[in-house]
C-alpha cells in the first residue's frame, strides 16, 4: 500500500494555516501536474477556484501511475480527496462501476456539456447517462514535430503531406547524415508511434475497427499488416541510442537540429518554448496530414469520489463548473500545452500549434478518440507489450497480428 | 516461571501480530486474489486458475522468469567469486586495508536506484564508456549491451555484482579472520601452497558464512526491481523485464490486481521450491547436532 505521506503533510499544513472558516468550500485535489509548466497550469485552476469562493488544497504527486494509485487507495480506504485527476480514458471506469464516484449531472445539465464537449470526451466521462468526471483539457498524443534546421540541411522543401512523403523525408534526412526519427524507446512512446501510424496511415475506419470493435478479421487482415510493417519501418529510422531515452531528450534532438522528426504529444511544446524556439519558424507542428486528418483526443479529467458531506458535494460541483469555464480553459491550456475542451473560446493568445489544434477540433468529422477510451488499461498494457517487442525485435508480422488479437481479447 | 512466560509472550505479541497480519495475512490475501477476477478493486468471485493460465501464456512473463534465472545464477556466482577474491586479497595484510575495505564496501551503501542510474550513464552508447573510448582515439571500440536485446540483462548483472560484491567481501573477510592462525602455521609447516589452503581447508570451514551470503544474495535476486527500472525500465522493449516489474506494472498501471497477485504467487512458489530443500538439509544437520 502506498501511503501519501507528503499528501497528508500537505493537508495538515493547510489545515493548520487556515483556522476553520466555515464559508469557503475546501477542495483537496490529487493530481500529477508536477513539472514546471504543469504546476503553473495547476495553479491557474487553483486561482480560478479561489476567485469563485473556494479553497484549493493541493496534493501533487509525481507520476500519473503513482497519483492514480494513491487516489484509488484513498477512495477504497474511505478517506477520499474532493477530486482526483485521471486521463480521458477507461482508467476510472472500475471506480464508477463500484459506485464510488459522485456524478456532476447538475452542473453538466445546467452548463449544457452535451452541446460543447466532443463525443470522444463524453464517451469517457458519461456512463449510463451520468457524468462522472469534469474534463480539464485535450491532449493529442500524436503530433508530428519537425526541425526546420534539419529539413533545410536535408533539402526538404516542405513538410510531408502524407505518410509516403514522410518516408521520403526520412530517407533524405538519413542521406544527410542526420537522425531521421528522434525517438525515445520506451513502451509508451512506441505506443504513440503506433497510434499515429494506425490513424494516419491505416486511416480512421481501420483505427476504429481495431480499437473500438476489436475486430479479429481486421487485425489479421492485409491492411493492418501494412500498418504494422510501416510502424516497423519507422523503427529503422531511429538511432542506436534510442532505447530507454526519455521523450524530452528526443525533443532536444529536434531542437538542436540533430534529428528531423519526432512523433510525440503536444506537451512537447513546453520543451521548444523553454529553448526559446518558435512554432512555424524554428520548428513545425502538425497533428496529421492534410485538412481532414483525424485529430486524436486524449486529455485529463477530474473525478469526484463519493461523499455524503454537503459542503464537499458543493465543492465538487463548484470545481466541475470552474474547470470547464472558457476563461479557465484557455488559461490552463496555455500553461499546459494542451488545448481547451471547448471550441467557443478565444484562442488568439494561444500559440500557433494550439490554434491549429483548436481549428482541427472545430471539424467534428476529424475527432478520433484515443485507443484507451475503448480498451481497458489491462488490454492497453498487453497491447503495448506486443508492440514494444515488435518494435525492438525481429518478429514475423503474422505473429504480431495474432498476439494483438490475444492482447485485446481478455 | 508462569509470570515470566507471560511477560515473554507479551513482548512477543507485537511481533507475532506483525508477522501474522502483515506477512502471513497478506500472503493469504494475495493467494485469494489470484483466483478471483479482480481489476482495480478486489473482488470476491472465484475463477479458478484462469489468471495462472493467462500468465503462463504470456510471452512477457516467461521472458521475465527467464531473465530472473539468468540474472540469479550469474549475479550470485559473480558476486560470491569476486567478493571472495577481494576478501582473500585484503586478508594478505595489505597496506591501507581500512581504505580498501571502505572502497569495496562503498557501492553497497548506494541505493539500487542510484546504482542503476550510474550504470545507465556509464553504459549509454551515446554519452558513456563507448563514447569516451571513441573520443580517446579507439574509434572502433563498441560496448552497447544496454541497448542490445540479447545482452541487456548482462548489464544488469554487472551493475548488481558491482553493488553486491562488497558486502560479500566484508562477510567473507570476517569469516577469514575467524580462521585459527594455527591452521595456517600447520599448512606452512607442511609446505602446502597458499591457494591450496584457501581452496581445500579455509573454504570448507567458511560453510556457514557462505550459506549466509548465498541467502542474502538470493533474496536480492527475487526482489530485483529498482536496478532494472532505473537502468533500463525493463527495455529495450521488454528485453530486461523481471517478474517484480511485471507484477508492479499490473498492480498499478494496468489495474489488474488478480493477474499481479497470480504473478506474486508464482514467484513465491519458485522461492519456496528453491529454499525448502535448503531449509530441510539445514534442519537435518541441526538435528544431527552439527551447525
Amino acid at each position: 500500500m502506498t501511503f501519501p505521506r507528503h499528501a497528508l503533510a500537505a493537508v495538515a499544513l493547510a489545515a493548520a494555516a487556515l483556522p476553520s472558516i466555515a464559508q469557503p468550500l475546501k477542495a483537496e485535489v490529487i493530481h500529477w501536474w508536477t513539472s514546471g509548466g504543469e504546476s503553473a497550469a495547476a495553479k491557474t485552476l487553483a486561482e480560478a477556484y479561489k476567485a469563485q469562493g473556494g479553497i484549493w488544497v493541493d496534493t501533487a504527486i509525481a507520476l500519473g501511475e503513482q497519483a492514480r494509485s494513491v487516489a484509488i487507495n484513498r477512495i477504497a480506504g474511505g478517506n477520499p480527496p474532493t477530486a482526483a485527476q485521471f486521463n480521458t480514458t477507461q482508467q476510472f471506469r472500475d471506480i464508477v462501476d463500484q459506485g464510488l464516484l459522485n456524478n456532476v449531472d447538475a452542473v453538466a445539465q445546467r452548463d449544457g456539456w452535451d452541446k460543447f464537449l466532443p463525443e470522444a470526451v463524453l464517451q469517457a466521462i458519461k456512463v449510463k447517462g451520468h457524468y462522472y468526471a469534469a474534463p480539464v483539457n485535450i491532449h493529442n498524443m500524436s503530433w508530428f514535430w519537425y526541425s526546420k534546421a534539419a529539413f533545410k540541411k536535408a533539402g526538404i522543401a516542405e513538410e510531408p503531406k502524407n505518410f509516403d512523403e514522410l518516408f521520403v523525408a526520412l530517407d533524405k534526412l538519413k542521406a544527410a547524415g542526420l537522425v531521421p526519427l528522434a525517438h525515445g524507446g520506451q513502451p509508451w512512446q512506441d505506443g504513440i508511434v503506433f497510434t499515429a501510424t494506425l490513424a494516419h496511415y491505416g486511416g480512421r475506419d481501420l483505427y476504429l475497427k481495431v480499437f473500438r470493435d476489436r475486430d479479429t478479421k481486421a487485425i489479421l487482415g492485409e491492411d493492418f499488416k501494412k500498418v504494422l510493417l510501416a510502424f516497423k519501418k519507422l523503427q529503422g529510422y531511429t538511432d542506436k541510442g534510442s532505447p530507454g531515452r526519455n521523450w524530452n531528450d528526443a525533443t532536444a534532438m529536434i531542437i538542436s537540429g540533430r534529428a528531423g522528426v519526432q512523433i510525440m504529444g503536444d506537451w512537447a511544446k513546453g520543451e521548444f518554448a523553454q529553448a526559446r524556439q518558435e512554432a512555424g519558424k524554428d520548428y513545425g507542428c502538425s497533428p496529421g496530414f492534410g485538412p481532414s486528418a483525424p485529430y486524436i483526443i486524449q486529455g485529463d479529467v477530474m473525478v469526484f469520489p463519493k461523499t455524503d458531506k454537503p459542503d464537499q458535494i458543493k465543492a465538487q460541483q463548484l470545481l466541475a463548473s470552474v474547470i470547464t469555464q472558457p476563461a479557465t480553459q484557455v488559461a490552463f491550456s496555455m500553461k499546459k500545452g494542451s488545448i481547451p475542451i471547448r471550441t467557443d473560446v478565444d484562442v488568439s493568445k494561444m500559440d500557433l500549434c494550439a490554434q491549429v489544434g483548436v481549428a482541427a477540433m472545430k471539424d467534428k468529422s476529424r475527432h478520433l478518440a484515443n485507443g484507451e477510451i475503448y480498451i481497458t488499461p489491462d488490454q492497453n498494457g498487453a497491447l503495448q507489450d506486443v508492440l514494444t517487442s515488435y518494435w525492438n525485435r525481429n518478429l514475423p508480422v503474422e505473429k504480431v497480428q495474432k498476439d494483438i488479437v490475444n492482447a485485446l481479447k481478455s | 516461571m508462569r509470570r515470566r512466560s507471560l511477560a515473554a509472550w507479551g513482548a512477543l505479541l507485537p511481533l507475532a501480530l506483525i508477522v501474522g497480519v502483515g506477512y502471513v495475512g497478506t500472503v493469504l490475501w494475495t493467494l485469494r486474489t489470484s483466483v478471483s477476477s479482480s481489476r482495480t478493486f478486489p473482488k470476491d468471485d472465484f475463477v479458478g486458475l484462469q489468471q495462472f493460465e493467462r500468465l503462463l501464456d504470456n510471452d512477457r512473463w516467461q521472458h521475465a522468469i527467464h531473465n530472473l534465472a539468468v540474472y540469479g545464477v550469474l549475479y550470485i556466482v559473480a558476486a560470491m567469486l569476486i567478493g571472495f577474491l577481494l576478501a582473500v586479497f585484503i586478508d594478505q595484510k595489505v597496506r591501507g586495508e581500512g581504505a580498501l575495505r571502505t572502497a569495496f564496501l562503498y557501492p553497497y551503501a548506494m541505493s539500487f536506484v542510484a546504482t542503476g542510474l550510474v550504470w545507465q550513464w556509464v553504459l549509454n552508447p551515446d554519452s558513456g564508456l563507448q563514447n569516451a573510448m571513441q573520443q580517446l582515439g579507439w574509434t572502433d571500440f563498441s560496448f552497447d549491451w544496454i541497448v542490445d536485446q540479447d545482452m541487456v540483462i548482462y548489464t544488469v548483472v554487472i551493475a548488481g555484482t558491482w553493488q553486491g560484491a562488497g558486502l560479500v567481501m566484508a562477510l567473507m573477510l570476517a569469516g577469514l579472520r575467524g580462521i585459527d592462525e594455527e591452521i595456517w602455521k600447520a599448512a606452512r609447516l607442511d609446505g602446502i601452497p597458499t591457494w591450496r589452503v584457501y581452496l581445500s581447508v579455509v573454504l570448507p570451514m567458511l560453510g556457514p558464512t557462505l550459506a549466509t551470503v548465498f541467502t542474502l544474495l538470493a533474496t536480492g535476486v527475487v526482489k530485483v526491481f529498482d536496478t532494472v527500472v532505473a537502468m533500463t525500465q525493463g527495455g529495450p522493449g521488454t528485453a530486461s523485464d523481471v517478474p517484480a516489474k511485471f507484477i508492479m506494472d499490473h498492480l498499478f498501471g494496468r489495474a489488474n490486481l488478480a493477474l499481479a497477485s497470480a504473478g506474486a504467487v508464482m514467484l513465491l512458489i519458485t522461492v519456496l521450491a528453491l529454499v525448502a530443500p535448503l531449509a530441510y538439509v539445514r534442519s537435518r544437520q541441526a538435528a544431527k547436532g552439527g551447525h
